[in-house]
């Protein structure tokens, strides 16, 4: 064994083998992977969830499940994408391999705390899944909503205390991240030199460790109602239903960041290797992504616009919701700034960025309908909000996670991938995901509400579309990970810096050794300097 | 250089149990006060003394009379961003 051998060769801690070199690691890279296993396990189960609610909705009527069953599934689905896969998912498998890499760092800060964060979530996630087949699948949507979450006799308990644990994984990662990029920067390595990723998942980690307590709480608050019925949300007894859809919002609205904010660092970084230009505003993008952490904190109440809340907050709530807008916009900006005039290579990592960019844009812009009280009041509640949410989630981190799996799969496995099927499953999830979630905008519009089992014959075309754009965006799902792993199949190895980055991930083997660096990294001034990239790369020789 | 600890603030028993017993006297105050009619005085009791036993709690259950000033601050942050959410749910409940 030498310092060069890739870490899937060296054990951490040394003597063990098997399944026990894996289950008791501390290596941040071999836990990174135990979160991507797991994760995509979740994640094409809730994929499956989705298309079984799509396709009972292509048509009119009962066809393939029952009410109460089509209420179960689209909770799970909720919960399952929400909680176990696009609030990890980044954060979690990217961030945690390549976190301290980027820093020039031999592992987190706390390695202990970081695989009882994969414990927590493996302890979460079954406590979701227990739910399915003990005392009945929960029905009341991943919003838990008080009074149906207090009053229903279904399994909500245990689902809520999914929730709960997985929210304490998430605060430990966050934690864990600050403390490294606080304590374990290399030495010489600056603030305003640490690459754009890493940025991201600082400003994120701060609201993990923020808000998620908020939201831990009033789940426990609902448990505790659903035992003993103190009344802190019946009105009967003096409580207030509607405070808590304030602490359940004032949570999960910063949740959506905690979700898109590391994909907008992923994108931050795939746009300029690919261009070979330095990032356009380095410094807007870091200080759009604080500033983003920190106005998203503040818009929880754009949720509540219809559920009897004063009208002053009604105002106030939609004036700030309108200022989160503009650092997003400044991020898109940059990165549409990065390419102008740029050396562009296309690949599929660039490809997903640019369908990222495309539709989280459409996704954005149609936030602003519903972030303006007027327009919120008729469409709310309606399948455009599925649309707009699935285009922020699924067009923005979604793409990001997909960019980011053939961005760092050469470096992580050490294997690259087949570019053509690779470019195919790209443009079919595109068109699919198109196809699918752009007529629940027309639905919306025309009035159709979202969570219905059931829908006047008047929506059955737009809900037909929509359910044959789903079947193609998971075939072109299926086709880009059948890709991903036919790549262990053909053993076509990858070059340390197969694309030409410049951060410090490029400048260790793949995959990394154990402890990341042989010999201390050299820091650039400028993380994202591509004068010797160019010099290097002509245009054209990524294959 | 110092280790942690010797830099670590060991607590005597005769303070922890003083502590105890104000918390516990505190709470009987306020059990006492919650029957007595104050109108909407009564909220503001109870606040207060609750935020008497918290602070008691943090200062020397939690050690934070003995941090440094990071530690502090930290809290202080901490204690500005639960002000700030609490107050902007008065956007609602003060103008419903």
């Amino acid at each position: 064994m030498t310092e060069t051998d890739s870490f899937f060769e060296t054990p951490a801690p040394a003597g063990y083998k098997g399944i026990w070199s894996w289950l008791i690691t501390m290596d941040h890279k071999r836990i990174a992977l135990m979160y991507l296993f797991v994760i995509l396990f979740w994640f094409f189960g809730a994929l499956i969830l989705g298309l079984l609610i799509r396709t009972e909705l292509m048509s009119v009527g009962k066809t393939i499940m029952g009410a109460q069953t089509y209420n179960a599934m689209f909770t799970l689905h909720g919960v399952i994408m929400i909680f176990l896969f696009i609030i990890p998912a980044i954060p979690a498998i990217f961030g945690n391999f390549l976190l301290p890499i980027q820093i020039g760092a031999d592992d987190v800060f706390f390695p202990k705390l970081n695989l009882l964060s994969w414990y927590l979530y493996i302890l979460g996630s079954i406590f979701a899944i227990s739910s399915l087949f003990f005392g009945g699948p929960p029905d009341t949507g991943w919003t838990f909503y008080v009074p149906f979450s207090v009053s229903t006799n279904t399994n909500v308990s245990a689902t809520l205390m999914a929730a709960f644990i997985l929210g304490m994984s998430s605060m430990l990662t966050g934690l864990n991240f600050i403390t490294t990029i606080h304590r374990m920067r290399v030495k010489g390595m600056r603030w305003l030199q640490i690459p754009l990723f890493t940025w991201s998942l600082y400003a994120t980690a701060w609201v993990q460790l923020l808000a998620t307590p908020i939201l831990s709480i009033t789940l426990l608050l609902v448990v505790f109602e659903r035992m003993f019925a103190i009344g802190l949300f019946d009105a009967s007894k003096g409580g207030d239903p509607l405070l808590y859809q304030h602490l359940f919002w004032m949570y999960s609205h910063p949740a959506v960041y905690i979700m898109i904010l590391p994909g907008m660092g992923v994108i931050s970084e795939i746009i300029p290797v690919f261009s070979r230009k330095s990032i356009f505003g380095y410094k807007a993008i870091v200080a759009s992504s604080m500033a983003i952490a920190i106005a998203g904190s503040l818009v929880w109440a754009h949720h509540m616009f219809t559920s009897g809340m004063s009208d002053v907050a009604v105002f106030v709530f939609s004036l700030l919701t309108f200022l989160v807008a503009i650092p997003s916009a400044v991020k898109v900006f940059s990165w549409i700034s990065t390419m102008y005039k740029g050396s562009i290579q296309m690949t599929p990592p660039l490809l997903f960025s640019l369908g990222f960019i495309y539709l989280f844009s459409v996704g954005g812009l149609t936030g602003l309908v519903l972030g303006a009280a007027g327009t919120n009041i008729h469409v709310h509640d309606t399948h455009f909000v599925v649309a707009h949410f699935h285009f922020v989630m699924f067009g923005g981190t979604g793409f990001a996670f997909f960019a980011a799996l053939h961005f760092w799969w050469p470096k992580i496995f050490g294997r690259m991938y087949d570019f053509k099927r690779a470019y195919v499953a790209a443009t079919m999830i595109t068109i699919g995901f198109i196809f699918h979630y752009m007529p629940m905008f027309i639905l919306g519009i025309m009035g159709h509400p979202r969570r219905y089992y059931d829908y006047m014959p008047r929506f059955e075309t737009g809900n037909m579309l929509a359910g044959i754009g789903g079947y193609i965006l998971i075939t072109g799902i299926a086709l880009m990970f059948v890709n991903l792993f036919l790549s262990f199949k053909n053993k076509r190895d990858a070059l340390a810096d197969p694309w030409g980055g410049t951060t410090l991930e490029w400048s260790v083997p793949s995959p990394p050794p154990l402890h990341n660096f042989v010999s201390p990294p050299e820091i650039k001034d400028y993380p994202y300097d591509f004068s010797d990239v160019v010099k290097k790369f002509k245009p054209g020789n990524i294959t | 250089m110092k280790s942690s600890q010797e830099n670590h603030h060991v607590m005597e028993y005769k303070t922890l149990i003083g502590i105890l017993c104000m918390l516990l006297i505190l709470t009987a105050i306020t059990i006492g006060a919650s029957m007595i009619d104050l109108g909407k005085l009564n909220v503001w009791i109870a606040l207060f003394i609750a935020s008497s036993k918290c602070s008691l709690v943090v200062l020397f259950f939690m050690h934070l009379k003995y941090e440094n000033r990071v530690i502090k601050l930290s809290f202080v942050v901490t204690l500005f961003c639960v002000a700030i959410l609490i107050g902007f749910i008065f956007w609602d409940i003060a103008f419903r």
